[in-house]
């Protein structure tokens, strides 16, 4: 129950209550991983909303995930930017050192790799989101070492 | 390098904590501001003759100047800053959260004062967390000394969507909708959050508001390119050059100046093909048009756009096609659907550019692509389709030869040498969970 709790302490700050999805949805993913319907159900009790209209909201967001992602995250900014400075070797090095497409996860369910759109980082290319935290000006070589760091090897 | 104004004092190190703000002369505005009638404030932004820095370039003290006094409305006002910085190319919002948040949320202060509100909301991309835990940092030390007053202060998170920068598409977010645009009017100045008056501003507008206070509104006017452009502006350079980063110039340097003299310019021997100008949302820019003015009227008067500030170098080995295909692909990927023109409008853009790439389509396809652009242009609620439609259309019109150069060769002539060369696009990406890993 606390996450119910937790997502009404957050509605107080907003004039109505709805406007507290998008923290709810973070929160209810943040303790689940990924937005399994169960979360759903907790943030619409949280919230007095309906599951599907708690669904239509999430759905809409790049971030929030309605299936199971990997535990870690890497996300390599593929738009032009990065692009014109070899952001898709970047990205290839990953693929391979994952043995993955963008958009999966490792079998083990440890680590999704995907493209995203412009990070806002365009002045030191590669922009990689490593669990959501920026690395910069990240080489094709720097691959290895980053999904070690995330298997902890 | 001529004189900081937003980020001054940060120059060399990030003022993140109240202390050191303070001594370069952090919140002394804010004190003076309160002394002041709410109307002046306003009449001195009207007089600095600030402009919106997300992209519109709105003058600031017009659009503060909008939103009715308490004694006419009896709704509460709300102020929204925009800080959902998604625009390809643009990282400028990002560095002042990083380095100057306490002037930020002076300026969210002062802007409260002006227009006599008591609430704020700071709306962030969802991806920026550093910047989110360097925001909240100021921010709590700014209510712990007291600060705030009686005004409120919250951040709010995006989760993942360019649209929501578009600030009808914010306000649905904000609250608690899909971000989907608004038709306009009502203006948010008259019906924006909960259906209130509502100022909203990009983040280097609102940081800029307490350095205008500190120069004074007609010494700021002076700076820069006035009458229409004053002040300073935190340019975005990437791309194919030497030095990228954000620099803060006055507006009406040349786009040269700040390639080749600031940015070192391209790299590698190679020379400069296009420039990304004021984002990805606008026409390219040509090499023959570089020494153009940075400010709103020189740039307007070629057909270009300051934007966000965005100043992206293309440098000679990148094929065109595959530049307007990957920016399409975005638009296709952002495009929120509710508008039947852009929704189809930018899918079917992506899928003409893929042909032209592939060499399989024709001359009139290039021609198909014009009419589409032309076919999207105001005819949605908001301007997402229209970016796109424009910047593909730039790159069809100026780079003709080389898209015509796909077709009689049957594919792309530059191979593997363009850098964006099957460059690949979250659009064309399909998760899977675990179990469904087939490697």
């Amino acid at each position: 129950m606390t996450l119910i709790a937790d997502i009404r302490k957050i509605a107080k700050e907003y004039p109505s209550s709805t406007s507290a999805i998008l923290p709810a949805l973070r929160l209810a993913q943040e303790q689940y991983g990924w937005l399994p319907p169960e979360a759903i159900e907790e943030v619409g009790e949280a919230l007095d909303l309906t599951p599907a209209y708690c669904m239509s909201v999430a759905s809409f967001y790049d971030m929030l995930h309605l299936e199971p992602v990997g535990k870690h995250t890497i996300e390599v900014c593929t738009n032009v930017c990065c692009g014109l400075v070899n952001a898709q070797a970047v990205l290839e090095a990953f693929e391979l050192e994952l043995e993955l497409a963008p958009g999966e996860t490792t079998a083990d369910g440890e680590i999704t790799l995907r493209a995203v759109e412009c990070l806002g980082g365009c002045s030191t290319p590669t922009i990689v989101a490593v669990d959501r935290r920026y690395r910069q000006s990240v080489k094709p070589e720097d691959a290895p070492a980053i999904v070690r760091e995330l298997r902890g090897a | 390098m001529p004189e900081a104004l937003v980020l001054a004092g940060a120059e060399e190190h990030p003022l993140r904590d109240l202390t050191s703000y303070r001594a370069v002369g952090g919140y002394a505005q804010l004190e003076r501001a309160r002394a002041l009638e709410p109307q002046q404030v306003i009449a001195d932004l009207i007089e600095s003759n600030l402009r919106g820095r997300g992209g519109a370039f709105f003058p600031t003290g017009r659009k503060a100047s909008f939103i009715p006094t308490p004694d006419k409305i009896a709704k509460p006002v709300y102020i929204t800053v925009n800080a959902d910085e998604s625009e390809p190319g643009t990282f400028k919002d990002r560095e002042i959260m990083l380095r100057v948040p306490h002037r930020l949320v002076e300026g969210c202060l002062i802007a409260a004062h002006a227009i006599q509100s008591r609430s704020v909301f700071i709306y962030i991309r969802g991806e920026y967390s550093s910047e989110y835990d360097v925001l909240k940092a100021a921010l709590d030390e700014a209510r712990d000394a007291g600060l705030l007053g009686d005004v409120t202060i919250v951040i709010h998170r995006g989760a993942g969507a360019y649209i929501c920068g578009e600030e009808t598409a914010l306000l649905s977010s904000l609250e608690g909708e899909r971000g989907q645009p608004r038709s306009k009017p009502p203006f948010p100045a008259i019906a924006g959050l909960y259906a209130a008056p509502t100022l909203i501003n990009n983040v280097e507008t609102i940081t800029t508001i307490p350095k205008v206070l500190e120069v004074g509104a007609a010494a700021y006017a002076k700076i820069g390119a006035p009458p229409d452009s004053t002040g300073t502006r935190l340019f975005c350079l990437s791309g194919n050059v030497h030095r990228p980063g954000v620099y803060e110039l006055p507006h009406g340097v040349t786009a040269r100046h700040l390639i080749e003299d600031v940015g070192g310019g391209v790299p590698g021997g190679r020379s400069l093909k296009a420039v990304m100008m004021g984002g990805s949302s606008f026409p390219v820019m040509t090499p023959n048009d570089l020494d153009t003015a940075l400010d709103a009227n020189s740039l307007g008067q070629k057909g270009y756009f300051i934007g966000s500030g965005v100043v992206c170098v293309v440098d000679d080995r990148t094929c065109m096609v595959q530049f307007a295909l990957r920016v399409g692909q975005f638009y296709m990927h952002e495009s929120c659907g509710k508008c039947t023109p852009c929704r189809v409008g930018t899918r079917w853009l992506v899928q003409i550019l893929r042909a032209v790439e592939n060499g399989t389509a024709s001359e009139s396809d290039l021609d198909l692509a014009l009419d589409v652009c032309d076919r999207i242009i105001g005819k949605c609620l908001c301007v997402l389709g229209d970016s796109d439609a424009m910047i593909v259309a730039s790159c069809v019109t100026k780079f003709r030869d080389e898209f015509r150069a796909h077709l009689e060769h049957g594919g792309c002539p530059f191979g593997h040498d363009s850098s964006l060369d099957r460059l690949f696009a979250p659009v064309d990406q399909h998760h899977h969970a675990p179990h469904e890993v087939t490697v």
